[in-house]
């Protein structure tokens, strides 16, 4: 197979020429998988392959995982004080931002997403990442503990060593470095596996690990499948732990696989139905600009997306015909056009399954409010949809659809709708529109998710964690907190005087 | 209900202890669904005590249901941590009133002797509670500067239904350092002793009621680990399980999570702990740590420091030492005074470790001392020591549980170090030397979640315990448990960000 991919855009967007290798990236270098596959990438938009990447499995991770132990051991991990890894990452995320645009086209190709979102808020968020984890890398701090005067206790945060890492196709490059950043900075080496569906972003980002100085084996990325690449990972004896963010059934399998291999540590970040619940005295205007961006940004592709949105029955037209105005005034189009807000769904799998859920709802006896049709003739847009006349056992109210798809439904009152936000298994996030400053916080608090919006909905913070209750996860991403997922503690007793 | 009572009449305690024997489900002792019930047997001569009720599945789902009503309705952050807190510290209190009784209930049970039963299980469950009592008002999240149109903050809120699965080796102290963190944080509680040795747990069951904690925010159902330990782990209302106990079962209990309800886990699981001693050390404290390191509670630790690394300069007169040490232990009736080694605690655990006795013996280690079974009735096994030891080795590799020391002679500290990590497991280890930049590089050096330097299980209520590798997965004693039984939930309130 050729070694690298080269494409030239000329869009309104962007104009450009975007080169990227093709191969996986072991131990500093480009290589070949052992198996020698390859996996297509189709751009969703016209449903054509692009081009085709390496496509690594169990023997290109064995190998992966043993330099990245290798580079542990001799060159990473404590040998390298934490002012020193801050700096790699910093100027990795000078690299990064001087690329931005490549980044961006590469993600909107692949992915789908509008160029400009790409651009604005997945890279410019991934370098926000990179530079706020910098800044922690030396800040890892652990305890001293008083005892009693005998003895000297302390507790170190060690890192773990080698950390397995498989991350979505949803937002490619903030993932990665979401992923990427907090494991750097706690001294970690790392053996990363992008989503199969979205992979060239990636593979721009090892052409820069190098020139940012980082030594070689520091960083591996392995592009493949989940059931072969991503599974040797969870499997693997040299891994000690894995970040997953995926869906719940994949999840599943990588805590299983973790159990029957090494008790390798899982922190995992899966699905949700986060609830919107809104009150008769919410800002009307806002709440519903909110609640579009909580379902439909992204083309719903969001593990937090706001899909099941309970309206208070005092406010419930005027907020129906305003919400539905405004999904109606989505432009869905061209990635690469610059008023396009909606791409076509990543692939035609989940095109497939978005349409098999809109179908459900008609045939569970939904009203189809707005939309619920292809766009077009070829890719894989589909209409802003909403959903009226939901009843709670319904599959497209249950069920996560991750496609633009809103059920709204009507409440009366606060302990109604808590109680309906709470009965699902999922527990990821959550948001309340009020003025009134009591309920607003109650109710909040009330919501079983890992993350409560208040006025706001899909707003996040690098410096707040994000992660489920319930089903939607273990671990958070993200803050401060995320350090945890990534570092071993070690309690450390002196003897300084007790003697037996 | 059903109850057993039972007589102390010896030098280490005289009086009566009364347990009830049912299942302990919304404040009350009830019957099994199923009606099972389990033998407690005495293993200082194997037997039969008594028998308790064996709860089952069924059993398990009532004690969820009443921990989750318990939790909504009469417990969680209903009870400010003020209140959680004086409840422990009450329970602690009574436990304490009780002290003797407990540790001969422990010392029955176990086969441990009833002084260290006393002073050490007993008197570090009370500690426990006590510790974790001042916490339960002191749970907090952090506000986080974002922007000034958004106030952020972080809650820790209780998980909310916690199953306690505990082992048999520490079981009043163990079911202390799960209870501890889990009711300061607010969360209820189904407990699942040992089937081995449910006694304490039992016994403690009035007490929680005594103590005020409401119905249902601590229940006890005894019961075999493969249907009641196995039905706590796959129950999908049961929000997170802490387990201690063998690393096969921690993995059958994470695969369990997995395929239900994803719950949490904490694991505390094996370890093969070694002690490394250099040359320069006070050889005299080093034998008395290194041996309180493996003989302690007859080698049925999780950190037993059972590979003992002696650097060659020293290695005839530690051994010399340690051997005179060793023999000099008392072997015998838990309840005799001088006891330091009862029996292991069951017919299995001995055949186990006679098992690796022999495998060692068949591997060609020399048994320096002991090897052979003590006496003839019960389960006592005579301390032992294997010396010529090669890495390979079976009882060099695997976990014995038992009173068992590997010696193993080394040469520089790169080799002791290598050897040291050369193992699946890394829950604990010791270092003994005197020259402090050796002993801190080299306790660092190891890949152990525990590193004691000169001394060896001098556990400490105020610090993080718990494994690197296959030993284990999360934390528990200090204020680091806190986080493996609290929820993080980040809140964000917009006070004038505008579309």
């Amino acid at each position: 197979m050729p070694s690298t991919f080269t494409k030239t855009f000329d869009t309104p967007a962007y104009k450009g020429t975007v080169t990227i290798p093709l191969g996986l990236y072991i131990n500093g270098e480009f290589v070949d998988p052992v198996e020698g596959g390859t996996i297509d990438v189709v751009n969703p938009a016209t449903g054509k392959v692009v081009t085709s990447i390496a496509a690594g499995t169990k023997a290109d991770i064995d190998i992966a995982a043993k330099a990245a132990k290798e580079a542990y051991k001799t060159s990473w991990g404590l040998k390298v004080p934490g002012i020193q890894r801050g700096k790699l990452m910093s100027k990795l995320a000078v690299l990064m931002e001087e690329h931005i645009a490549e980044f961006a086209a590469l993600d909107a190709l692949a992915n789908g997403k509008a160029y400009n979102t790409a651009y604005g808020k997945d890279n410019k968020g991934a370098i926000a990442v990179m530079e706020y984890y910098a800044g922690w890398a030396d800040k890892i701090s652990g305890k001293t503990i008083e005892t009693n005067e005998k003895k000297l206790a302390y507790t170190r945060h060690e890192p773990i060593g080698v950390v397995g890492q498989i991350i979505p196709w949803n937002v490619p490059m903030f993932s990665l470095s979401l992923k990427v950043a907090p494991a750097l900075a706690t001294g970690n080496t790392i053996v990363l596996k992008p989503s199969e569906i979205t992979p060239l972003s990636a593979l721009l980002f090892c052409t820069l690990i190098e020139q940012a100085g980082f030594p070689p084996g520091v960083i591996n990325i392995v592009n493949g499948y989940g059931s072969t690449a991503g599974q040797a990972i969870s499997e693997h004896p040299l891994i000690e732990k894995v970040a997953f963010t995926g869906s719940t059934l994949t999840g599943r399998k990588i805590m299983e696989a973790a159990a029957k291999s090494n008790l390798k540590s899982v922190t995992l970040e899966l699905g949700g139905k986060s609830p919107n619940v809104i009150f008769d005295d919410a800002d009307l205007e806002q709440a519903v600009k909110w609640a579009i961006h909580g379902i439909y940004y992204n083309h719903g592709q969001n593990c937090s997306a706001g899909s099941r949105i309970f309206v208070q029955e005092g406010i419930y037209d005027k907020f129906l015909d305003q919400f539905t105005e405004q999904a109606r005034a989505i432009k869905v189009g061209d990635p690469f056009s610059p008023d396009t807000y909606q791409g076509p769904q990543v692939s035609k799998t989940q095109f497939e399954r978005i349409m098999g859920y809109i179908t459900s709802g008609q045939n569970d006896g939904a009203t189809v409010h707005l939309g619920g049709k292809q766009v077009g003739q070829e890719g894989y847009f589909i209409e802003p949809t909403i959903f009226t006349e939901c009843q709670p056992n319904m599959k497209i109210v249950r069920e996560e659809i991750f496609g633009p798809v809103a059920c709204v439904i009507k409440f009366k009152t606060e302990d109604e709708v808590v109680e309906q936000a709470n009965d699902t298994s999922y527990g990821l996030a959550a948001s309340v529109f009020t003025k009134d400053i009591d309920r607003a916080i109650r109710v909040a608090h009330a919501l079983e998710a890992g993350t409560a919006w208040i006025n706001c909905s899909n707003q996040a913070e690098i410096s707040m964690p994000f992660g489920g209750f319930k089903q939607s996860g273990i671990g958070r991403d993200l803050s401060e907190y995320a350090l945890e997922n990534y570092t071993n503690v070690k309690a450390v007793h002196v003897n300084i005087g007790l003697r037996l | 209900m059903s109850s057993f009572t039972y007589q102390f009449d010896t030098p280490s305690y005289k009086g009566t202890s009364t347990v009830s024997t049912g299942l302990f489900i919304n404040g009350k002792f009830i019957e099994p669904v199923e009606k099972g019930t389990i033998e407690v047997v005495n293993p200082v001569n194997g037997k039969i005590i008594t028998s308790v009720a064996a709860g089952t599945a069924a059993d398990i789902d009532n004690a969820a249901r009443a921990a989750r009503k318990a939790y909504k309705e009469r417990w969680g952050l209903k009870v400010p941590g003020v209140q959680r807190g004086r409840m422990l510290s009450k329970l602690a209190d009574l436990l304490e009133a009780n002290a003797d009784e407990f540790a001969a209930l422990e010392a029955l049970d176990v086969g441990k002797a009833f002084r260290a039963a006393r002073n050490g299980d007993v008197s570090a469950s009370i500690a426990a509670l006590r510790y974790y009592a001042g916490w339960a008002d002191k749970i907090q999240g952090k506000t986080i500067e974002t922007n000034e149109k958004k106030l952020a903050y972080t809650r820790h809120e209780p998980v909310g239904v916690v199953g306690a699965i505990v082992p048999w080796n520490f079981p009043l102290t163990m079911l202390s350092f799960k209870l501890g963190p889990a009711l300061a944080a607010g969360n209820a509680v189904i407990v699942k002793p040992s089937e081995l040795t449910p006694l304490t747990a039992l016994r403690l069951c009035p007490l929680f009621v005594e103590a005020g904690f409401p119905d249902g925010v601590i229940n006890v159902v005894s019961g075999y680990g493969s249907t009641a330990g196995q039905a706590l782990s796959e129950h999908m209302d049961v929000d997170k399980i802490t387990f201690t106990g063998s690393t096969l079962t921690g993995r059958k209990i994470m695969e369990t999570a997995s395929k239900t309800n994803l719950k949490k886990i904490t694991l505390e699981l094996g370890g093969k702990s070694p002690s490394v001693i250099f040359d320069d050390v006070d050889l005299e404290q080093t034998v008395k740590w290194v041996s309180h390191g493996i003989f302690m509670n007859h080698g049925q630790a999780c950190t037993a420091g059972s590979r003992i690394f002696v650097q060659a300069g020293i290695y005839d007169r530690f051994l010399k030492a340690f051997t005179e040490h060793a023999s000099s232990l008392k072997v015998g009736d838990p309840f005799a005074r001088d006891t330091y080694q009862g029996p292991q605690v069951s017919q299995t655990q001995f055949d186990r470790i006679m098992g690796y006795i022999k495998s060692g013996k068949e591997e060609g280690a020399t048994v320096h001392i002991g090897g052979e079974r003590h006496g003839n009735e019960g389960y006592f096994i005579q301390p032992t020591i294997f010396t010529e030891c090669k890495s390979n080795m079976k009882i060099v590799q695997e976990e014995i549980f038992g009173p068992v020391a590997a010696i193993i002679k080394f040469a520089t500290e790169e080799e002791a170090i290598e050897q040291a990590n050369n193992t699946v497991y890394g829950l604990a280890c010791s270092v003994f030397t005197r020259d402090i930049d050796r002993a801190i590089r080299v306790a660092h050096s190891i890949e152990a979640g525990t590193a004691w330097i000169n001394c060896h299980n001098s556990s400490e209520l105020s610090l993080p315990f718990g494994g690197y590798k296959q030993s284990g997965i999360g934390r528990e004693l200090g204020e680091y448990a806190l986080e493996h039984y609290t929820n993080l939930k980040a809140v964000h309130v917009n006070i004038g960000h505008r579309l």
